[in-house]
């Protein structure tokens, strides 16, 4: 006879959204910006994002049938991990490179910790800091897409160095005071820079998505992107003013700062449970964002680094704001003596 | 314990990177490239032999109360040996080893062995743990380095291997390299020593 008592410990409230379910909706957030990506970057792009998912469910298929451990890759994990890695590559990242971070991201950063759920950082995170790392000027390299070719050309000529011909917004920021995007340029995204960062468009739509399916809460994203505005203003003064590139506007529809804020620090593993501690871990992202933009000359960048600190913190926050229990005294005692 | 067994216990069943994972700090900063690893496991193994062959023949004499002190001036006084020789003969290997070679004083191999081995055993049996331990060592930093230096700079004792196209992972060079690298290699031990123990107990018939 069939097992037909579940027991198990509280909630017992269930419905019908699971990780797969969960899975499908951060995919279909994602179809904006994958797809501009594609038409913005052509067919490279679509190179990265399919070698990508490729091997990430296949490193995931691999090690489980290697480890002994039940096989769950259609729990779509494995494929969203792909695509946030995909976004997070430049656009020319070379196939070996891709499959390279989706074997890091999936076996060494999630599965050898004990895969699903167990993971101390953000998987494609963590991929990307590590190739970007190792293969530095591999992974900053990005490609001009249609249409930007005329305001890239006066940047180099301004300043007489080719490379800059390729630079992201965030990297121009580093020598030139002076922006040649404009600002609806930066949020249609024809800018360069990683796959899918630079339509904050499509990413907002994304984001949006997700909120209303209720996959993510407003919490993280909203901190993150307010606090790095915030101390960009307070920093320069200026929201726009012409463009400068230090300014509280372009830093914030410059770099991965949208993406992040909606796709990468709201994953669930990493990030803190409550409310409070989601804002505390927002406005974390944001302050260690903003010191590494305005302050670190060797990196324009440091969306990774400030997420992948805040993963690192998460458990702290976890425990440090533990939300206080019916009945129960801030020191943790319970009212009344037991 | 014959003398096979003992210099076998060294490099196997009691690696002291790998089984005891003693020795960390050197195991990790150093073993940046071929030539590294090889000096300091060289420098390691000359000091563990030395100290074990002298601790060893004053066992009777050492006061169980201040051991620690007398070993630490027996380990020292060839810690301060090897440094003056490669001073004066590899100025280039002491110069990228740079701080890890005066540590060897404090090196947790050399005295764990002092502690465990060379003070209650006799000086042969000594010596040879040293060689052993040392070899195991040695054995350890060279599989570290050669694959942080293959794969991080895409070359081998400064001779370039790798083929022209490759293009190499510099994150394995540098500190956080040392740690994935190390971890990795770690587990694929456990797995071989798993499967070899497996195998030595199947051979003596002992159903586990």
């Amino acid at each position: 006879m069939a097992k037909r008592w579940n027991a198990s410990s509280s909630p017992h409230w269930r419905d019908a959204s699971s990780t797969a379910s969960l899975m499908r909706d951060v995919c279909v957030a994602l179809i904006p910006a994958l797809g501009f990506s594609v038409w913005y970057f052509g067919r490279q792009a679509l190179t990265v994002i399919i070698v990508c998912v490729l091997s990430s469910v296949a490193a995931e298929y691999l090690y489980q049938r290697h480890a002994k451990k039940p096989v769950r890759v259609n729990d779509w994990s494995a494929v969203v991990t792909g695509l946030l890695l995909a976004m997070n590559l430049p656009p020319t990242a070379p196939w070996w490179m891709c499959a390279i971070g989706s074997a890091i991201a999936i076996i060494l950063i999630k599965q050898i910790f004990g895969g699903i759920g167990q993971n101390f950082l953000n998987p494609a995170l963590g991929a990307r800091t590590i190739l970007m790392i190792s293969w530095a000027t591999l992974m900053t390299a990005t490609v001009v897409g249609r249409g930007s070719g005329e305001a890239l050309d006066a940047v180099s000529q301004a300043t007489s160095v080719d490379a800059l011909t390729q630079a992201t917004p965030l990297a121009l920021s580093l020598v030139n005071s002076r922006s040649p995007y404009t600002a609806s340029q930066l949020f249609l995204g024809t800018v360069p820079g990683m796959l899918g960062e630079t339509s904050k468009l499509a990413l907002l739509i994304g984001g949006a998505y997700l909120l209303v399916r209720r996959v993510i809460t407003w919490h993280i994203p909203v901190t993150f992107i307010l606090t790095v505005f915030v101390l960009f203003l307070i920093q320069t003064g200026t929201v726009w003013e012409d463009g400068s590139s230090q300014s509280a506007l372009y830093q914030t529809l410059s770099g991965g700062l949208i993406l992040s804020a909606f796709f990468m620090a709201t994953d669930y593993v990493t990030s803190p449970i409550t409310p409070l501690g989601k804002a505390i871990m927002g406005v974390g992202c944001g302050l260690i964002l903003w010191v590494i933009r305005a302050f670190n000359p060797s990196y324009p960048e440091g969306c990774s680094f400030a997420i992948l600190f805040m993963n690192l913190l998460t458990p702290l926050i976890n425990r440090a704001f533990r939300p206080i229990w019916f009945g129960e005294t801030k020191a943790g005692e319970v009212k009344g003596g037991a | 314990m014959n003398a096979w067994k003992t210099i076998k216990n060294g490099i196997l069943d009691e690696n002291p990177a790998f089984r005891l994972v003693l020795g960390m700090c050197p195991t990790l900063a150093v073993t940046t490239t071929a030539s590294n690893g090889l000096g300091m496991g060289a420098a390691t193994t000359f000091v563990l032999v030395m100290s074990n062959l002298f601790i060893s023949s004053l066992r009777k004499v050492i006061p169980s109360n201040i051991r620690i002190p007398a070993f630490v001036v027996v380990i020292a006084t060839f810690t301060t040996i090897v440094q003056m020789v490669l001073k004066a003969f590899v100025p280039a290997l002491d110069k990228s080893l740079g701080i890890f070679i005066p540590l060897i004083v404090v090196n947790c191999i050399v005295f764990a062995r002092a502690e465990a081995f060379a003070s209650v055993n006799p000086v042969g049996l000594s010596i040879l743990d040293g060689l052993g331990m040392g070899a195991g060592f040695t054995l350890a930093l060279m599989i570290l380095s050669s694959v942080r230096e293959i794969l991080g700079a895409g070359t081998w004792f400064g001779i370039h291997i790798m083929p022209a196209g490759y293009q190499p992972m510099g994150m394995l060079t540098q500190p956080p390299g040392g740690f994935i690298t190390l971890g990795i290699v770690l587990a694929l031990v456990n797995v071989m020593m798993k499967s070899y123990e497996r195998r030595k107990s199947a051979r003596k018939g002992i159903q586990l």
